[in-house]
């Protein structure tokens, strides 16, 4: 930065799916780290991706011109590599992974459980959290009830990959498992990859 | 209550005109027993199953698919409406088969390996169906094998892949490199689609074309199946 810049860079910036806010801070306050900003987006573009690439970029050229360091938490998320395309173009670095299941189940688990039942259903800390909103009221469960076997028909087994350890929301996962007409199991796997690429953001510069 | 005549309309006193209008309001509303109901008023009526087939149910699909595309309808509204139009569709298949609907062309659709997505699948062979296409679906979860068989057995002119997922949209160039090792590539039109994919994805894996709805997927179709058969007929006049 030339010292005449009148735009000075500080902090860092995370630009994260309202998905993941609440994990973020759960793993910056887990490893006794400073809180960088953090900016969310609707988690609820979930079953609309095409207006994620968009809404981030605009994002990073806006709020994103204030910081020195600025990283983004979300998935393809089904962009179709739209979402890597554009971060390339603005030089901006994005935890890896096609999904956010991927990243909390760790990648090889992932991809292994994934070829061997490929009828699996994911659920996460925040899906079960928000799983009538998002996913009953967002495929119109709540008012075609009679859709759930054309949804559902091809699925086999709910997972539930568990950040926390909460008998409140393991009692949830399984009542949606039963809503679907799914088998229900869940997986305790904190933060996964999250953790590790949040650790890695925030460790000082030029180590 | 007595003045909301919308309430009771008896489908069987409207004339063909009224009856196709409401046929698209109720496939747009996704009313399944409605629909079957004016298929058979009309059928009654002496219209063929071909034209109850394109001018009430595939027509109301091409509004439905539009105000989709447009951001009006949602997936549930799209569902809704698909469904309804499954069950004319049921009732028709039988006749069209006896009264020897126009065929146009043969097609082999699938969902790739590792996905389970069939929504919009299911959504292209029905609008393929309607639109005179022979339609062999294979469902989920195919791998290369499956879709070899069924090219063997069926002879298609068109093989249509669908992936929804980043992860599986790769596993359609593993098909279409099959395809060129066993030299057939060239026997078959290859269309994929879903959500994720563009135009440059579908050019990059060696696909002939990208359709981003059923609408453009059955356009598509006929203009190269048309495209092929020119150049083939051309190939025989030089030969
Ligand atoms: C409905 C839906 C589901 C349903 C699927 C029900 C079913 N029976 O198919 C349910 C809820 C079960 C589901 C499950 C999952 N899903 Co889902 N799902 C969707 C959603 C919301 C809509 C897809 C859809 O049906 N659209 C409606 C149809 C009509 O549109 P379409 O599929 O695009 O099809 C049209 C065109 O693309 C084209 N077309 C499609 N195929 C073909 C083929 C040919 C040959 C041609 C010519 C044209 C063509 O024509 C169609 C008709 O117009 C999308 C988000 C989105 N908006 O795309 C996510 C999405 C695809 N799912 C996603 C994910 C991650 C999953 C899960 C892993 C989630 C989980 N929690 O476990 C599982 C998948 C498991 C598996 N192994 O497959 C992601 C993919 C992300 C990524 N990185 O790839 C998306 C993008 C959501 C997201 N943002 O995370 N899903």
């Amino acid at each position: 930065m030339s010292p005449e810049d009148p735009h000075r860079r500080t902090g860092t910036l995370f630009i994260a799916c309202g998905a993941l806010g609440r994990e973020l801070v759960a793993v910056l306050r887990a490893a006794g780290l400073p809180r960088p900003t953090i900016a969310c987006l609707p988690a609820h573009w979930h079953n609309t991706p095409e207006r994620i690439a968009p809404a981030v970029r605009e994002k990073i050229r806006g709020i994103g011109r204030d910081y020195e360091r600025v990283f983004v938490l979300y998935g393809d998320c089904g962009t179709g590599g739209e979402l890597d395309r554009m971060l390339e173009s603005e030089g901006v670095e994005r935890i890896p992974g096609p999904h956010c299941y991927q990243f909390f189940m760790g990648t090889d688990e992932f991809t292994e459980t994934a070829e061997r039942e490929p009828g699996c259903f994911y659920l996460t800390d925040y899906l079960v959290r928000h799983f009538d909103r998002l996913i009953v009221a967002g495929l119109g469960l709540d008012r075609h009830p009679e859709l759930r076997d054309m949804y559902f028909g091809n699925y086999t087994r709910l997972i539930y990959i568990a950040q926390t350890d909460d008998p409140v929301l393991r009692g949830k996962a399984r009542a949606a498992a039963d809503r679907l007409g799914l088998a229900y199991e869940v997986r305790h796997r904190g933060y996964g990859e999250l953790a590790v690429f949040v650790n890695r953001a925030m460790a000082p510069a030029g180590d | 209550m007595s003045d909301e005549p919308e309430d009771d309309i008896v489908l069987s006193e409207l004339d063909d005109d009224e009856l196709v209008q409401q046929m698209h309001d109720d496939l747009y509303d996704g009313l399944k027993d409605e629909i079957e109901e004016a298929v058979h008023i009309l059928l009654e009526r002496g219209w063929t199953p071909y034209r109850v087939l394109t001018e009430a149910l595939v027509e109301g699909m091409r509004i439905v698919g539009i105000d989709f595309r447009d951001g009006i309808l949602f997936v549930p509204e799209v569902l809704m409406a698909a469904n309804a139009m499954k069950a004319g569709m049921a009732i028709l298949r039988p006749l069209l088969a006896e009264t020897g609907a126009p065929q146009v062309g043969k097609m082999v659709i699938g969902t790739v390996k590792g996905d389970i997505h069939d929504i919009g699948k299911n959504l292209v062979s029905m609008m393929m169906e309607g639109a005179g296409f022979d339609v062999i679906d294979l469902g989920i979860n195919n791998p290369v094998e499956s879709y070899m068989d069924a090219l063997a057995e069926h002879q298609p002119d068109i093989l249509g892949m669908s992936a929804l997922l980043t992860t599986t949209m790769p596993y359609m160039k593993v098909v279409i490199d099959a395809l060129k090792e066993r030299g057939i590539r060239d026997n078959y039109i290859v269309l994929v689609g879903g959500a994720p994919l563009n135009e440059a994805f579908a050019e990059s894996i060696g696909a002939d074309a990208y359709c981003r709805d059923a609408a453009v997927a059955v356009e598509t179709a006929k203009e190269l199946i048309a495209e092929r058969r020119r150049s083939n007929s051309a190939a025989m006049n030089v030969a």
